[in-house]
């Protein structure tokens, strides 16, 4: 399924010649609707000319439409489409500057490379300009890093802020872009040519008109049609991603979690999808609850978008089920590192017990999500077995030690005070760090 | 060349935008990314720096992301992109008879003007684009298509300063 991992499936030349044959329909698109001279550009700017507004608003309402009906239909995987992540205030001061060197020199950087290759001398210097620009920046950004890095919000996109379904949105977006065209044709009668409000020709144009019936048409079909789950859209991934789940090569053994939580050069995260009362009665030391609701709620959802390439994220339930239905989910939506704990808190309990005085064995440890120990009480993550990796959990107080026992450590079944190591497991290896796919548009 | 003959009139700006649109959905389909220029711009500003001055360009920490040590900035797929444009520019402007070495300008000003302006402007958009993390097609475009809140912020952003300052440069345009 699309997007295609270009860097891996092609050779450099052909790679380059994708890129270069995109850039060259991009390039002959912005000549052919007059970008590449700069007084229709600036026109828009003096009422004169409605083109640049026309010209871009079609392309982003054209083009969501497009991507929205390619993800709608299964044809597109939207969690490996690059978003341009939001740094808002930032983006806002840039777009502020952007605007007066707009007025002033006439060009954005993209239709200045139209202009230069149609040999105008204003473009090209245009080009040498923003050269320029771009190096003066690279120069000084150390002195504002703080700011230029400032409200970073990740992957965030319009139905998220508003609440509503991408087909929604992606509707208004088509009827606010008709609107300025309507308005922008207003404005130029008015007081780009003078004439008089009741000269001005209010009715949309044929052209215009096409346009707008056939974008709401398509977006009421998106409406309609609605975005694919994230269980369909698992089933939709590529037949790598979903062997691994078959292979069980997403399942990570205890053994394996712990070890990779003593390594300082990985980041582990423990998610906990049990209930709030399995939570309390044990849980791994340092994990979190929450539910799958909760992980796939937008905000909750960014943090696991936007960990760094070295964090590994573990699922764990109470056997394997609801934590690999989790795991399906947030794989389709595009949550990368992510792994399962093999047998769950089951399997983690018999790898690394707890004293008898606590719990008691009530089932089988198998992938079921039935608990295998019944607990006395809530421990939480106070007992040894929540913290594994840490050599100094062996010496925490056993709450089953009598002060006449104290001397017996080695007496007490698994967990004894100071001494006795957790026994090694063994296991196989699974967990593979890997980064993100590097493609991120022309201005990433 | 071509100038002896009247150049051919720019296509309905309608259907320039639904081609453009296509390009993108194209561009988002087939790579996974959108369109743009400004980042190339970066690459290649930073390549002729990594010629001249190497030991600069790893010390500026901005630079040496793109061109530190044995990092090659030219080989990046907005850098092919960026070509492909010059071309597809060129030979849009060669079918329609609208390669002509000449300066479009505001009937008010100087071609010398015109120029010290364009430099100008360029500098001034160069810089803000790279405060924004995208130009017009990098952020506004492709972003907007995506539906970044961000890139849509920075869209409305451009088009209010612009408006906002273009009465004090009216000498320049009209």
């Amino acid at each position: 399924m699309a997007p295609y991992d270009l860097a891996a499936s092609l050779g450099p030349v052909a790679y380059a010649l994708v890129f270069g044959a995109i850039g060259f329909g991009f390039g002959a698109v912005l000549e052919m609707g007059g970008f590449g001279d700069t007084r229709k550009l600036a026109g828009q700017f003096y009422f004169r000319d409605m083109t640049v507004l026309k010209v871009m608003f079609t392309a982003i309402a054209v083009a969501a439409v497009l991507v929205a009906l390619a993800t709608s239909f299964g044809l597109l995987d939207m969690g490996r489409v690059y978003v341009n992540p939001t740094y808002l205030w930032p983006g806002i001061v840039g777009g502020l500057v952007m605007g007066v060197g707009f007025v002033i020199g006439g060009f954005c950087p993209g239709t200045s490379l139209v202009a230069a290759s149609t040999l105008k001398v204003d473009g090209i210097l245009f080009l040498v300009g923003a050269l320029g620009g771009v190096w003066l920046f690279g120069e000084t950004v150390g002195s504002f890093q703080p700011f230029w890095l400032s409200s970073y919000m990740g992957r965030f996109t319009l139905p998220e802020l508003f609440g509503l379904p991408v087909g929604v949105t992606v509707l208004l977006v088509v009827l606010l872009a008709l609107l300025l065209f309507w308005l922008g044709d207003l404005a130029r009668q008015a007081f780009g040519e003078g004439l008089a409000w009741g000269q001005v020709r209010k009715v949309p144009g044929r052209a215009g008109t096409a346009l707008g019936g056939a974008l709401v048409a398509a977006s009421l079909v998106l409406v309609v049609h609605g975005q694919p789950s994230p269980e369909e859209r698992f089933a939709r991934m590529p037949a790598e991603v979903r062997r691994s789940a078959e292979e069980r090569a997403v399942f990570v053994d205890p053994a394996e979690v712990v070890a990779l939580r003593r390594d300082v050069g990985v980041q582990v995260v423990v998610l906990d999808v049990r209930d709030e009362r399995d939570f309390n009665l044990f849980h791994v030391g340092g994990s979190r609850r929450a539910s799958l609701q909760e992980l796939e709620s937008p905000s909750r959802l960014k943090m696991l978008l936007d960990q760094p390439s070295t964090t590994v994220t573990f699922l764990v339930g109470t056997g394997e089920a609801e934590a690999f239905t989790a795991w399906r989910r947030l794989t389709a939506l595009g949550v990368p590192n992510l792994y399962v704990v093999e047998g769950g808190v089951n399997r983690w309990l018999e790898r690394y017990p707890v004293d008898a005085c606590v719990a008691s064995r009530v089932g089988k440890a198998d992938d079921r999500d039935e608990p295998a120990w019944r607990f006395a009480y809530a421990t939480g993550s106070s007992l040894p077995a929540a913290w594994p990796e840490l050599e100094s959990s062996r010496s925490f107080r056993s709450p089953c030690a009598t002060p006449a026992a104290e001397g017996h450590d080695a007496a007490h079944g698994g967990a004894g005070h100071g001494v006795a190591r957790w026994p090694a497991h063994a296991y196989t290896k699974r967990v593979k760090l890997k980064s993100k796919t590097a493609v991120k548009g022309g201005c990433g | 060349m071509s100038a002896t003959r009247e150049q051919r009139p720019y296509v309905n700006p309608y259907l320039a935008g639904t081609l453009l649109g296509v390009v993108l959905f194209a561009s988002f389909f087939v790579t996974g990314g959108g369109l743009g220029a400004s980042a190339a711009m970066s690459r290649v500003q930073t390549g002729v720096l990594d010629l001249f001055a190497p030991g600069h360009v790893d010390r500026v920490a901005y630079f040496a992301e793109m061109a530190g040590g044995g990092r090659n900035p030219w080989a990046h797929y907005g850098v092919y992109m960026l070509v492909g444009t010059l071309l597809g520019g060129l030979v849009s402007g060669l079918v329609n008879r609208r390669v002509k070495l000449e300066t479009r300008k505001g009937p008010r000003i100087s071609v010398q003007a015109r120029w010290g302006f364009a430099i100008l402007g360029g500098a001034i958009m160069g810089y803000g684009a790279r405060m924004a993390r995208g130009c017009t097609s990098g952020q506004a475009l492709s972003g907007g298509a995506v539906l970044s809140v961000g890139s849509w912020a920075f869209a409305f952003a451009i088009f209010a300063s612009a408006y906002a300052v273009a009465w004090f440069f009216r000498r320049l345009w009209t």
